[in-house]
């Protein structure tokens, strides 16, 4: 683990704004390029109330949301960012009154766009709930290789 | 009953979910909360709170069409973000495009002032009951 800036600012950007802190959202870690998020099991996010399984929609948001946090990482700082789309498969329901937790990486990203995969599960990110392939815009263009980097 | 669906699943009751049905068209009006903030600086809506008020109204249209005994579930859905959600509610409307059997595919859309103007645009297929 780097002390780089933005190590400094990832549980802030995982759990600072109204949305993610009313949904209990909370860092994990950030290895490499991968970072990880938590969200806990509440009776509030449950999608359907006779399985007591999280909502698919929420799964959405985690699954966004921590894909913005793998782009910050690879950047190395905070910039501006907008989710351009993403799509979420449901390999599984997940577990009953179980925690999700989430892990992003951002596998490739040029001067204006950034390109991440991420998956979520209860505890083995080889057996995941769902995964999300997502494109991300850099809303202010990064500086192209060579330039200041 | 029918109109009830969305006020009887917990997700959709935090997010403040209300649903409006005229015949077979639904509409369902995502009011606007700060809790639903994700960028307090602009201010700008969480793209996943636009994202869960789309699948939730695809969840609701599919259920209208075919009200069953267990909930469709999602198998995969792809949402495209075309303008920044303001600090103001949303309105979205879905589509069955093709149902089969087993799986029905719908388009959704999301907006705010303008109908024509959407924020957002969803294509999900989903799981039926088919017991």
């Amino acid at each position: 683990m780097t002390d780089s800036p933005i190590h400094d600012l990832l549980p802030q950007l995982a759990s600072g704004a109204s949305h993610t802190h009313a949904l209990g959202f909370a860092f994990e870690s950030a290895e490499g390029d991968r970072v990880r998020i938590r969200v806990p099991w509440r009776g509030d996010l449950v999608g359907d109330p006779d399985t007591g399984v999280i909502a698919g929609g929420l799964v959405t948001t985690l699954l966004d949301h921590v894909g913005g946090l793998a782009v910050w990482l690879k950047i190395g700082t905070y910039q501006p960012i907008a989710t351009l789309d993403l799509r979420v498969d449901y390999m599984r329901a997940a577990r009953p009154r179980a925690d999700l937790l989430a892990e992003a990486r951002c596998f490739k990203l040029t001067s204006s766009i950034a390109f991440v995969r991420a998956w979520a599960f209860e505890d083995d990110p080889k057996d995941p709930v769902a995964a999300a392939q997502a494109a991300y815009v850099l809303t202010t263009a990064r500086p192209k290789k060579g330039a200041s980097e | 009953m029918r109109d009830a669906l969305l006020d009887r699943l917990p997700y959709a009751r935090f997010l403040g979910l209300r649903t409006l049905i005229a015949g077979d068209e639904l509409t369902v009006v995502m009011p606007y909360a700060d809790k639903l903030i994700g960028n307090p600086m602009i201010p700008a809506l969480h793209g996943g709170s636009t994202a869960a008020l789309l699948e939730m109204t695809a969840i609701a249209q599919v259920a209208l069409w075919q009200p069953q005994a267990r909930l469709p579930r999602p198998i995969n859905v792809t949402v495209a973000y075309l303008r920044s959600g303001r600090a103001r509610d949303v309105y979205a409307r879905a589509r069955i495009n093709r149902a089969g059997r087993r799986v029905a595919h719908v388009l959704a859309e999301a907006w705010q002032e303008e109908r024509d103007q959407p924020i957002a645009s969803l294509t999900a297929h989903f799981l039926l009951d088919d017991d």
